[in-house]
């Protein structure tokens, strides 16, 4: 095993980041709505290295009964890694770092969900990071809230989620694998497009100056996902236009 | 049963708070009475009881010799834990922890980690054979709000007071566990645009929105955490920062430096 560490890398070269980009530029981002046919809504979403799909079932009885609200539905946010989507495979299941994001991803959605719609019952959210490179929650997040409004889910308005990180004392967006594992500070962030934060974590070290500085910079990256999230929307149900386009098999 | 509760205790808070007033007389930014004994478990290399108001939590560290990480062959480990224990609170059931519990121990262990509290590289005994483990254990006694801070800071001052069992275990003689950093929690809750510190538990159960900011000696951020089902604006994250590194120096300067 190599062990590096951060003064092993040369983060930026004539100005731009290990892989060309520009500080304050995201990686590509590709999203397609509705990939999987059983579940209410569904979305794959491409950001960078990262290949993360999202699955809504529900509003939905709720099982086992006793966590069934009597006034609003409740939201369950399952985030799993896929044992290959790591370089180290990673043990499958559960872990405490997994239990943590589901938790905060949840909370990122769950402030938009009109949940008193649906009392008694569950919206089931299942995020499947099949591969990994730095950005799965930001990813799984941007996934999830698309296949939320794929599934018809009314909701007060999109998520969208971005990280800044900082490398080589420089505020960079959209950190990548490298500059996440040998970088300084790692910030992701959810919010709508009105720029509510639904959701906030940080690790490593950022003066105040530069924390607002990465949270300017990470809403930036938000504003633009949130494009991408509503022409993949548009996409799908554009084609759709009259009721009774699908196709009906009768047999 | 606790949901009625706290839907009758909603609007006398709410009401107070109108008033500029929280029910125990506090301001907005004041944290209750701090408390904090060290040593008291005589067995653990290192452990301190923190008060914060009616809030107790005990922390212990135990230490051990083990194999590094394959990608840190030279530095110590550090494992943190948290048990909420159902003494503790009616709302605490018993058995593993569930995910409040891993959420606290897990920004327990991000203060330590990465504001490098503790220096790891002392750690190592044999490079790539031997290190050190520090086991962080925190055990909520009474969760009357707010326990993450009172965790946070019973774990920097349990590390304060740590000594490696050396002597235990053939490593030489005992020696005080070199500390280079003292982080500090400081956590708000958020409502109708009152940011109120130091939760009590009836405040943190009308609230939707919690702040955590984890601070350094510099004033530097080492550790976030958003937490709840609410939302905040950029314009309260960075009022709760201001504060909140404020709040910490004093904690901090009162506490740990004295």
């Amino acid at each position: 095993m190599i062990v590096m560490d951060e003064t092993d890398i040369t983060f930026f070269k004539d100005g731009l980041r290990l892989d060309g980009r520009r500080a304050d530029q995201l990686r590509p981002v590709k999203i397609e709505v509705g990939v999987l046919a059983r579940a209410d809504g569904s979305c794959y979403i491409e950001m960078g290295g990262n290949k993360v799909i999202a699955a809504v079932y529900g509003p939905r009885e709720v099982h086992p009964r006793h966590l069934q609200e009597v006034s609003r539905a409740i939201v369950r946010y399952r985030y799993n890694m896929a044992s290959f989507s790591v370089e180290e495979r990673k043990r499958p299941g559960p872990d405490r770092r997994s239990y943590e994001l589901s938790k905060v991803s949840r909370e990122a959605l769950e402030p938009v969900i009109l949940t008193s719609f649906f009392p008694r019952s569950v919206i089931d959210v299942f995020v499947e990071v099949l591969q990994a490179d730095a950005g799965t929650r930001t990813a799984g997040i941007n996934a999830a809230a698309v296949a939320l409004a794929d599934a018809g889910i009314p909701m007060k308005s999109m998520i969208s989620s971005c990280a800044a990180g900082k490398v080589a004392d420089t505020i960079v967006l959209d950190p990548m694998k490298e500059e996440d594992n040998f970088g300084q500070a790692d910030l992701p962030i959810a919010m709508t497009p009105n720029g509510d934060i639904t959701l906030m974590q940080m690790d490593g070290g950022l003066t105040p100056d530069e924390f607002r500085r990465a949270v300017e910079m990470a809403m930036k990256g938000a504003r633009d996902i949130y494009e991408i999230q509503r022409q993949a929307l548009v996409n799908k149900y554009s084609q759709l236009t009259e009721p009774g386009h699908e196709e009906v098999h009768v047999q | 049963m606790t949901n009625v509760i706290s839907e009758i205790k909603k609007d006398f808070i709410y009401n107070l708070l109108l008033k500029g007033e929280r029910a125990d007389g506090r301001t907005f930014d004041q944290y209750r009475e701090i408390s904090i004994q060290r040593d008291v478990i005589r067995k653990a290399e290192g452990s301190a009881l923190v008060k914060l108001g009616s809030s107790q939590v005990l922390v212990g560290v135990k230490m051990q010799p083990g194999e590094p990480f394959p990608d840190s062959p030279n530095r110590g480990v550090i494992i943190t834990n948290a048990e909420l224990v159902p003494l503790a609170s009616p709302s605490f059931e018993p058995g593993p922890p569930n995910e409040v519990g891993i959420e606290l121990a897990r920004l327990v262990d991000r203060g330590v980690r990465e504001s490098k509290a503790v220096d790891l590289e002392a750690l190592c005994i044999v490079p790539g054979k031997q290190v050190w483990i520090v086991f962080i254990d925190v055990h909520i006694l009474d969760d009357c709000g707010n326990i993450l801070d009172a965790a946070s800071l019973g774990a920097i001052s349990a590390l304060l007071c740590t000594k490696v069992p050396a002597s235990r275990f053939g490593l030489g003689e005992d020696y005080v566990l070199p500390i280079r950093d003292l982080p500090i929690a400081t956590s708000a809750i958020e409502f109708n645009d009152v940011l109120m510190f130091d939760p009590g538990v009836d405040e943190e159960a009308i609230a939707n929105t919690k702040l955590t900011i984890i601070s350094t000696i510099e004033g530097n951020i080492c550790g976030t955490q958003k937490s709840g089902t609410g939302m905040l604006k950029p314009e309260q994250v960075y009022r709760i920062i201001d504060i909140a590194c404020e709040k910490a120096k004093e904690i901090r300067e009162k506490f740990l430096e004295a």
